[in-house]
């Protein structure tokens, strides 16, 4: 048998396999699956930031015809007396038990066969309430004495939190520290000091296909269907909470309608669960588009850095203090404190590095993981930070990063060396499609042109595990196992792509088997960048695994070398019948060495690191702070692209996303009160808002760890986005803007208190 | 809970009664009654084309219509598009220029394409643009949209000549 293949699966940019059902309208999605004598529960939401229930009185609502039952955290304990989850911390009730602590919080559900029943049943529920202090803000919560949480819970599952639990009197749920070298010396030895504080605002994935679960729990069963990016993580959690063994819990996700890290770990899955468990029916809750804004948002951040500078445009130190506003439930939010945490110094080499990075409860709407894991923000802090340097000092921007950039082989804050990370690659070509080194026409006094740059990178959630199963039928069809979820990504396509190059099948002939926790193996979760690297490395080992097996059956059967019977043949004649299978198994977990918790400090802090610089070119109406950008680059080193155009779509629109939290998207709050939660007045790009000159492209990269040279794609034009968009207008109106978004009236202001600093009118 | 009536109409070229309460929007009508998939409401509020059907021909928002209404009218949805197994050529040209990800948009944005092209058969990017307002993608498959409409363009030229 030979292992070369014939046909090359990998760099084919194969349409996705599920091409004809999209267009077709047929894709399965969760958002319509009906089970018989199913109920659908619509969820009452606390009016109230932060209170004591005092009372629900929902007898008019359950008297109304074609209601089923209203149900209340009082009901759910009667079957389970402890109902609280969460991926990190265990803090978050299935319904509010006594307390709310943000306005949107689920209060009570309405059952009912006819789902505008139950939303009409929602209006007849009278709840009182009895308000308590509330806090908003992530930098006056880390002090404050209102507290969110009378206690710390962290999930037994992270080993490294349990040090938190039963903390008392914070709000502070998690405090990451990093220390390398000694940053109080060097800053009396730098030339210059800067210290600066940006700030980002919320936002939210809005997903097209709203959060949707329905559970069936029957008879000592649970049948979880759901749009969920971690089905493996759903089974453990609603194990854990029933307290039955794994096996007793099954979880199905055909396709979602987008992710984005809004359906990661576990969401309404623990709802309907106990909803199903309590009336012994299929329950289904879909979200409206409305409520998505109160299950799971972006971390707003406050960052204060300070940076020594020697006289040559050294950084000889970093301090980073980041602030997460968390809102009142941990979610993941303590692995984005981490995570976003270890890089926020920035790409650069830099001796003395001092983070402190803390996950705050707050009284608004959950966050938890959007598309970076908090890179983004911490981006948006350190490289606008970079060109209020460069600009004070007279340097040129780029020439300023490249004087300090990361490159192969250097220390990482954290003493992790950098591998296959090509940033100033990265960056040199955004220089190229700037013509940076050009001269450049600034426009008029009215309409005024700047140009800007970022670099980032981040790091990946590890240790993870993703395990995967390739099963070749006894016609010698293929068909892959894996826990993997296609949201829109392509990962069915790619790891196709990766089972065919090995196995000399062409990839559209492979059935992609979508996750089934009865069926598919485990995966740590869709999230962050890893299932390319990690999924894609389980999928290799096991068609490896199954390809060691053929080549066994040869032997068995007393072929020689160079048989050309097919698969179907062998097993034809070992059974006598069309019969049997060949059964791969792959599982992957990269090396990882755990952080020291005082300084931070690991050898292998990640398995890859993601890789994104940016350039923008704006054009600023200096009267009103109107403004175009009128160029966008995007590069990325994403490794090989298995796929050029799967690739090319997610660099191109987690571009595009990352444009509308840059321009436009925030969630506004009032006395903790969200003022724009509908399409209509939060605003996310259309095709409109798309720059006319959208370039995104990869470097020329290899990855030695990933699987055939690739790594993640679908974060890295997230990261430096908004900064190079921000150092582009601070270019054109000469003040920078340290708060996102970046709206005109922004612009305009900021114009304006540059003008009154300098006495112009 | 409220008035029913049974109403009539033409669903894809089939003749179809169903019974609706005053408050049903076609979306939940289509969705829930005719077992059809392709439109799916999502904004809630028309915003964002994922609902978008043809009534009488003319492209509206399933989530804001009243199934009421519809009597005597006849409906084209994406399920419609395909005859006899043949894709329609806006079809093919999403497939070809990878122009969605996760799919949940896709059916509005190809209806609203197939109506641009018989309005418009050869528009520009700017007309493309404005076109197709109606329609979001958080997938953000916008470049390749605009190229799935070239291509669609194209496709039905050549198909005519």
């Amino acid at each position: 048998m030979s292992h070369v293949s014939q046909t090359h699966q990998i760099g084919r940019s194969l349409p996705r396999l599920e091409s004809l059902d999209k267009v077709t309208g047929r894709t399965e999605y969760i958002h319509h699956l009906r089970l018989p004598h199913m109920l659908h529960g619509k969820i009452l939401r606390s009016t109230q930031p932060h209170a004591k229930i005092k009372s629900i009185d929902y007898s008019a609502a359950a008297a109304l015809e074609g209601v089923y039952r209203v149900v209340t955290i009082d009901d759910i304990k009667t079957i389970l007396p402890h109902p609280y989850y969460g991926p990190a911390f265990h803090d978050q009730p299935v319904l509010a038990d006594g307390k709310v602590r943000f306005a949107g919080e689920p209060v009570a559900v309405v059952l009912a066969s006819d789902r505008k029943i139950a939303e009409q049943a929602l209006g007849l529920i009278d709840v009182r309430f009895e308000d308590l202090p509330a806090i908003y803000d992530e930098v006056e919560a880390a002090h404050s004495t209102t507290l969110v949480h009378d206690e710390l819970k962290p999930a037994a599952t992270f080993p490294d939190l349990q040090h938190l639990k039963g903390r008392r009197g914070t709000n502070i749920a998690l405090d990451y520290r990093l220390r390398r070298g000694d940053v109080e010396s060097a800053f009396k030895k730098a030339d210059y000091i800067f210290e600066h504080q940006f700030r980002t605002q919320q936002v939210m994935h809005t997903p097209m296909e709203p959060f949707v679960s329905i559970a069936d729990v029957a008879n000592g069963y649970a049948t979880l269907h759901t749009a969920s990016q971690s089905p493996s993580f759903v089974r453990i959690e609603i194990a854990r909470l029933l307290g039955w063994p794994e096996n007793r819990v099954r979880v199905k996700v055909p396709f979602l309608g987008g992710g984005f890290g809004a359906k990661l770990y576990i969401k309404l899955e623990a709802l309907v669960t106990a909803l199903s468990l309590l009336v012994k029916r299929p329950v289904k809750i879909s979200l409206t588009m409305e409520e998505q804004f109160f299950m799971v948002t972006r971390h707003p951040c406050t960052f204060d850095i300070k940076s020594g500078v020697t006289k040559d445009g050294r950084i000889i130190a970093r301090e980073c203090k980041v602030w997460w506003n968390g809102g009142a439930y941990a979610d993941i939010g303590p692995r984005v404190t981490q995570k976003a945490g270890f890089t926020s110094a920035g790409p650069y080499d830099i001796e003395n590095v001092s983070i402190d990075s803390y996950a705050v409860y707050t009284n608004r709407p959950p966050a938890g993981a959007l598309r970076g894991f908090g890179a983004p923000q911490t981006a948006w802090a350190y490289e606008s930070h970079m060109d209020l340097i460069a600009k004070e000092l007279h340097l040129d921007p780029a020439q300023f990063r490249r004087k300090n950039i990361l490159r192969e082989g250097n220390l990482q804050a954290s003493g992790t060396p950098m591998r296959d990370a090509d940033i100033e690659l990265a960056m040199d070509r955004v220089i190229d499609h700037l013509e940076w080194n050009k001269p450049y026409d600034r426009g008029t006094h009215l309409k005024r042109r700047g140009r800007g740059l970022a670099i980032g990178f981040k790091g990946i959630t590890a240790p993870t595990t993703s395990v995967a199963i390739v099963n070749l039928y006894a016609d010698g069809s293929c068909a892959l196992y894996i826990s993997t979820v296609d949201m829109g990504q392509g990962s069915d396509t790619v790891m196709a792509q990766i089972a065919g190059e090995i196995l000399n099948i062409d990839a559209e002939k492979i059935k992609v088997i979508h996750p089934d926790t009865d069926v598919t193996p485990y995966d740590m979760g869709t999230l962050g960048s890893r299932s390319t690297f990690h999924m894609g490395t389980a999928v290799r080992l096991a068609a490896e695994d199954a390809q060691r097996k053929i080549t066994e059956l040869a032997n068995e059967l007393g072929l020689g070398p160079h048989s050309n019977l097919s698969l179907a043949d062998m097993l034809k004649k070992k059974y006598g019948m069309q019969a049997g299978n060949i059964i791969g198994t792959g599982s992957y977990i990269p090396d990882y060495q755990k952080p020291d918790p005082s300084t931070g400090q690991s050898t292998k802090a990640t398995p890859f690191w993601g890789v994104g610089a940016s350039g923008a070119e704006v054009e600023v109406d200096m009267d009103t702070g109107e403004f175009t950008v009128l160029k966008l680059v995007n590069i990325a080193d994403v490794g090989v692209p298995l796929n050029p155009q799967l690739v090319q779509a997610q660099l191109s629109g987690a571009g595009i996303m990352q444009y509308g939290f840059t321009i436009t998207e925030n969630m506004v709050f009032r006395d903790g009160q969200l003022t724009n939660g509908s399409l209509a007045d939060y605003k996310i790009p259309s095709l409109l808002d798309m720059p006319k000159d959208y370039i995104n492209e990869t470097t020329k990269s290899y990855d030695q760890q990933g699987p055939f040279g690739g790594k993640g794609a679908g974060e890295s034009t997230t990261i430096a986005l908004s900064p190079a968009i921000g150092n582009a207008i601070a270019d054109a109106i000469g003040v920078h803007i340290h708060d996102l978004p970046i709206t005109p009236e922004v612009v305009f202001n900021a114009i304006k208190s540059a003008r009154a600093k300098v006495g112009v009118s | 809970m409220s008035t029913q009536r049974v109403i009539h109409f033409q669903l894809n070229g089939e003749a179809i009664q169903v019974r609706v309460s005053a408050h049903d929007t076609l979306i939940d009508v289509l969705g829930d009654q005719c077992g059809l998939r392709g439109a799916r409401e999502s904004c809630g509020q028309g915003l964002c084309g994922c609902c978008t059907v043809y009534v009488d021909d003319k492209p509206v928002s399933g989530c804001l219509s009243l199934a009421w209404f519809v009597e005597g009218t006849s409906i084209r949805t994406i399920e419609g598009l395909a005859q006899n197994d043949c894709l329609d050529p806006v079809q093919n040209a999403f497939i070809e220029a990878g122009a969605f990800q996760c799919g949940f948009c896709t059916s509005g944005f190809i209806m609203m394409t197939k109506k641009l092209l018989e309005i418009d058969p050869n528009p520009s990017d700017e007309t493309i643009r404005h076109y197709l307002i109606g329609n979001l993608c958080r997938c953000s498959a916008y470049p390749e949209i605009i190229n799935a409409v070239h291509l669609a363009a194209q496709k039905l030229s050549s198909a005519q000549n």
